[in-house]
C-alpha cells in the first residue's frame, strides 16, 4: 500500500501511509485507539475506499472497491466480531456464496463437508463440519473464518485482534494454525494490543500514530518499551484548562462491583469537585463500568454508595433518582433523541419536575432549555430546532445540558469529546470545570491519554474488566498509563 | 427433569410433535368421533389450505421477513383462475394462471422490499389491501361459481384412498423441503435470515434471493386458492380473510424464529396440523367458536413462550 490517505468529516484518518507485506510473514500493526489501523485494513479489504494512494498486489496496481474485489485478489479479513451466519453449519459458512452443486442444482453437501473437514484439518483442528457454528467456541468459529478465507485461496490475511476473546490454550491453537499458514506462503497482517504476541509471532512490526506510519522494525531488534514510546509519541501539548481544587466530601463509593464475564471486583471512590479519569484499551470494560453504575446494565455483585448511603441502582431511572447521570459513548445512538427538538431533549431528564398531572408544561420546559442554551452557548437557531441537524459539539453540549438540568451529583462521561472539534472540546472542558466547582463529581472515560492526563485529578486504569492501577494526575505520564493498560509489568 | 423431557425441550420440533400427539390422545379420550379415519382425513383436508400457505410463509419468515398479503392473494388468485375457467380455459392452464397471479403480486412485494427498501411489514400490508381491493373490483364483489366437474375433483377426488388436497400438500412439502435444504436458494434463505450483512459480504445476491422468497410465497398462496375454490366450488373475493395470521401462527408454533435464520418446514407442518386438530376437536366437543379463538390464541402464546423460556435458560 502506497501513500494511502483517507479523510472523514473533520478528521484525517490516514495521512499518506505506506505498508508492505511479504509472503510467509506476520506483520504486526500497532497503534493506539484511533491511530488508523482499522481504517487502513478496511481499505485493504474493500470495506472502505481510500481518497488517495494505491494498492499493489504482486507488484501490480489493483483496484479494490468492494469486499468481493478484495476476495478475488486473495485478500481476506477476519474481523474482531466474527461474521458467520450463526445457525448455519461450518461447511455452509465456509462455502457461503460459492456452493458446489450437483444434478438438478442440488447442493453437493458431501463435497462441502469433506472439503471443509480437509481445510480445518490443514489448520490442525478436527471438527464436525456439519454442526451449526453457533454451538462452536469462539476459537473454533475463528478457525471456520480462516477456513473460509482459505477456501477462496487467500494469500493475504488480515486478522484484527484475533486473540481478544480467546483463552491461553486457544491462543496456542490459533498460533499453531498461523504457523501452518505461513508455511504455505500466506502473508498475515496482524493487529493486536498485546505486546507479548508481537514477539511470539511477529516478524516485522509497524507502528501507526495519528494516521501516519511512524516506524517499521524487525521484531528481534525492538523492545516493548521502544514500541510503547513510538505508539505514544506526541508531547502533551494540548490545552487542558483544568482548575484543580481540594476535593470535598466523598460522594460515590464503589466496592467490589462485578458483572459476570465483564467486570471483576472493581472498587474506587469519588469526592465532590473531583474528576476521576478512567483509562484503558477498547474492550477493557470501561463503558461496561459506566453502564453498570448508571443502572443501564445489571451488576451481579458488589456495592455502590452515593452520598454515604447504600444505593441499589437497577435501572437508569433509579440511577437518575440517586443523582447519577450518564453522558454515553455514542451521542447519536444513546445520548440524544435526534428527531426531537433541543427543548424536548434537555427536558427529557426533568420530565417529572416539568409536568403537572402528567401534562407537560411547555412554558417551563422552554424557560429551562433556553437557560441552558444561553449558559452553554449552544449554537442553535432556536430551542425548537431538531437536534439531528446540529453539529457534534453542540449536540454534546445539549446532552450535557440535559444532565445539568437534572442537577446530578455524579456525572459519568463516556468519551466526552469524541468526534468534536478542538474549540468545542475546550468549551466542554470548561463546563466540566464549572460542574466540579459547583460540587459535582465526574467519572471521565476517555481513550485519549492527553485528555485523561490533562483533565483528571486521579486516574484509574482498567484492563480485562479489572481496575488494575490508580495514579494521581501528577504521578502519571502517557507511558505509565499505556503500560498499565497493556498489562506490562512496571 | 427426566432425560427424555430435556431432550424434548432441546429439540424444538420433537417438542411440538409431542404436543400434537398429546392433543390427539386427549381428544380421542374426550370424543369417540375424533379418532376415526373419516374425521382424521377431514382434519387433514381442512389443514391442507393453511399448510400450503404456510410453506411460503416459512421461507419468508426464515429470511427475516413477513408476508401479510397472502390471505388477499388467495382471494385474488382464486377469482382470476375462476374467471379463466368460466372463459372456457382448460383446468391446468387456468390453475397456472392463478398461480402466476399470486407469484406476480409476490414479485411486486419483493421488489418493493429489496429495491424500494420498504420494511416487509409495510410492503405486504399495502399489498394485502391492494390485492383484496383488486379481487373485489374484478368480481364487482360477487362470487364466481358454476364450474365443470374437473375442478371439483381436486377437492373430492381420492388417489389410493387419500384425498387429493392432502396428497398435493404432501407433494408440496416434499418438494419444498428439498429446495430449502438442498439448494443454494434454500441455503441463502437461512443465511440471509441469520446474518444478512455477512451473507452480502460473502458475495451472495441478497436482493435477488429475498425477492424470490416473496414470489414463492405468492405462488403458494395461489396454490391454496385452487384448493379453496375447489372445495367451495366457488371463488369469492372475500375468501382468505385472516389466512396470513393462521399461516404465521403455524410457522411460529412450528418453532421458526420470527427474527429469521432458524426453523424447519417439518415444524410448520406440525404447527398447521396442531391448529387443525385443535379447531376440529373443539368443534367436536361443541365448544363455541368464540371460546375457540381464545384457546387457539393461548396455544400460540404458550408455544412461543416455552420456546423463549427454554432459550433464555440455556444462555
Amino acid at each position: 500500500m502506497r501513500g494511502v490517505r483517507k479523510r472523514f468529516p473533520g478528521v484525517i484518518a490516514l495521512d499518506g501511509v505506506d505498508l508492505d507485506l511479504r509472503s510467509g510473514e506476520v506483520h504486526v500493526l500497532l497503534g493506539e485507539n484511533g491511530a488508523g489501523k482499522s481504517t487502513l485494513m478496511k481499505i485493504l479489504s474493500g470495506a472502505q475506499v481510500a481518497d488517495e494512494g494505491e494498492i499493489l498486489v504482486d507488484g501490480r496496481t489493483v483496484v479494490i472497491d468492494s469486499p468481493r474485489a478484495a476476495r478475488r485478489l486473495g485478500i481476506s479479513i477476519i474481523y474482531q466480531e466474527l461474521t458467520l451466519v450463526p445457525h448455519l453449519s461450518a461447511s455452509a459458512n465456509v462455502f457461503l456464496g460459492k456452493e458446489p452443486t450437483g444434478p438438478f442444482g442440488l447442493l453437493d453437501l458431501d463435497l462441502m463437508n469433506s472439503k471443509t473437514r480437509e481445510l480445518l484439518l490443514g489448520l490442525g483442528i478436527a471438527l464436525d463440519p456439519d454442526v451449526p457454528v453457533s454451538t462452536l467456541g469462539i476459537a473454533e468459529q475463528q478457525m471456520v473464518e480462516v477456513a473460509k478465507a482459505l477456501s477462496e485461496d487467500a494469500r493475504i490475511l488480515v486478522m484484527d485482534e484475533p486473540t481478544s476473546a480467546l483463552t491461553a490454550s486457544e491462543i496456542d491453537q490459533l498460533f499453531a494454525a498461523i504457523a501452518r499458514l505461513l508455511e504455505r506462503g500466506v502473508g498475515i497482517i496482524y493487529i493486536s494490543h498485546r505486546m507479548n504476541e508481537v514477539q511470539r509471532i511477529g516478524r516485522r512490526v509497524s507502528v501507526l500514530r495519528d494516521g501516519r506510519r511512524i516506524s517499521t522494525r524487525a521484531v528481534p531488534d525492538v523492545t516493548i518499551d521502544e514500541l510503547i514510546r513510538l505508539m505514544v509519541g506526541r508531547s502533551v501539548g494540548d490545552h487542558f484548562p483544568r482548575h484543580r481544587s481540594p476535593p470535598g466530601a466523598e460522594v460515590l463509593k464503589v466496592d467490589h462491583l462485578s458483572r459476570r464475564g465483564v467486570l471483576h471486583d472493581i472498587s474506587f471512590h469519588l469526592r465532590r469537585g473531583e474528576i476521576l479519569g478512567v483509562a484503558g484499551l477498547l474492550g477493557a470494560g470501561r463503558t461496561e463500568l459506566a453502564r453498570a453504575l448508571f443502572g443501564a446494565d445489571r451488576s451481579d455483585g458488589g456495592q455502590v454508595a452515593v452520598r454515604g448511603r447504600l444505593a441499589l441502582v437497577r435501572s437508569p431511572a433509579e440511577g437518575i433518582a440517586t443523582g447519577l447521570g450518564l453522558l454515553p459513548e455514542d451521542r447519536k445512538a444513546q445520548g440524544l433523541v435526534l428527531c426531537l427538538t433541543v427543548r424536548q431533549n434537555i427536558a427529557l431528564t426533568s420530565a417529572k419536575r416539568l409536568s403537572r398531572f402528567g401534562l407537560v408544561e411547555e412554558r417551563k420546559e422552554a424557560e429551562l432549555s433556553q437557560r441552558f442554551v444561553d449558559e452553554l452557548r449552544i449554537k442553535t437557531p432556536s430551542i425548537e430546532q431538531l437536534t439531528g441537524a446540529l453539529s457534534g459539539g453542540n449536540q454534546q453540549k445539549i446532552v450535557l445540558g440535559k444532565w445539568l438540568a437534572a442537577s446530578v451529583d455524579v456525572l459519568i462521561m463516556d468519551e466526552p469529546t469524541r468526534g468534536i472539534d478542538v474549540a468545542a472540546k475546550v468549551e466542554i472542558y470548561e463546563l466540566m470545570n464549572r460542574l466540579t466547582a459547583s460540587g459535582a463529581a465526574i467519572l471521565m472515560i476517555s481513550s485519549e491519554l492527553p485528555e485523561i492526563l490533562g483533565m483528571s485529578d486521579r486516574i484509574l486504569v482498567m484492563r480485562a474488566g479489572r481496575a488494575v492501577s490508580e495514579f494521581t494526575a501528577a504521578g502519571a505520564d502517557q507511558e505509565t498509563l499505556l503500560g498499565a493498560a497493556l498489562g506490562r509489568a512496571s | 427433569m427426566k432425560v427424555w423431557a430435556q431432550h424434548l425441550l432441546r429439540n424444538r420440533r420433537a417438542g411440538t410433535l409431542a404436543g400434537l400427539f398429546l392433543l390427539c390422545a386427549l381428544l380421542s379420550f374426550l370424543s369417540p368421533f375424533f379418532w376415526t379415519v373419516s374425521n382424521l382425513l377431514n382434519v387433514m383436508e381442512q389443514t391442507a389450505i393453511n399448510a400450503v400457505v404456510a410453506v411460503g410463509m416459512t421461507f419468508v419468515i426464515l429470511s427475516g421477513g413477513i408476508d401479510l398479503s397472502v390471505g388477499s392473494l388467495v382471494a385474488l388468485s382464486g377469482v382470476v383462475m375462476a374467471n379463466r375457467l368460466m372463459a372456457g380455459w382448460p383446468l391446468a392452464l387456468a390453475v397456472l394462471f392463478g398461480l402466476i397471479t399470486g407469484a406476480l403480486a409476490g414479485l411486486c412485494s419483493g421488489l418493493l422490499i429489496t429495491r424500494g427498501k420498504l420494511p416487509p411489514f409495510i410492503a405486504t400490508l399495502g399489498m394485502m389491501s391492494v390485492a383484496r381491493g383488486a379481487a373485489l373490483l374484478f368480481t364487482e364483489g360477487r362470487p364466481i361459481s358454476g364450474f365443470s366437474e374437473s375442478l371439483r375433483s381436486l377437492s373430492t377426488g381420492r388417489v389410493l384412498g387419500i384425498p387429493v388436497p392432502v396428497l398435493l400438500t404432501i407433494l408440496l412439502y416434499t418438494l419444498a423441503v428439498v429446495v430449502l435444504n438442498r439448494t443454494r436458494f434454500g441455503r441463502y434463505v437461512y443465511a440471509i435470515g441469520g446474518n444478512e450483512e455477512a451473507t452480502r459480504l460473502s458475495g451472495v445476491a441478497v436482493g435477488f434471493h429475498k425477492t424470490l422468497v416473496y414470489v414463492l410465497s405468492g405462488g403458494t398462496a395461489g396454490l391454496a386458492s385452487v384448493l379453496l375454490t375447489a372445495r367451495l366450488n366457488s371463488a369469492q373475493p372475500i375468501a382468505g380473510m385472516m389466512y396470513e395470521l393462521d399461516a404465521i401462527a403455524a410457522v411460529v408454533i412450528g418453532g421458526t424464529s420470527l427474527t429469521g435464520g432458524a426453523g424447519t418446514l417439518g415444524g410448520t407442518l406440525i404447527g398447521a396440523l396442531t391448529m387443525g386438530v385443535l379447531r376440529n376437536g373443539l368443534n367436536l366437543l361443541g365448544i363455541s367458536s368464540f371460546l375457540q379463538q381464545i384457546v387457539i390464541g393461548m396455544v400460540i402464546i404458550i408455544a412461543v413462550l416455552v420456546d423463549s423460556l427454554v432459550k433464555s435458560k440455556r444462555s
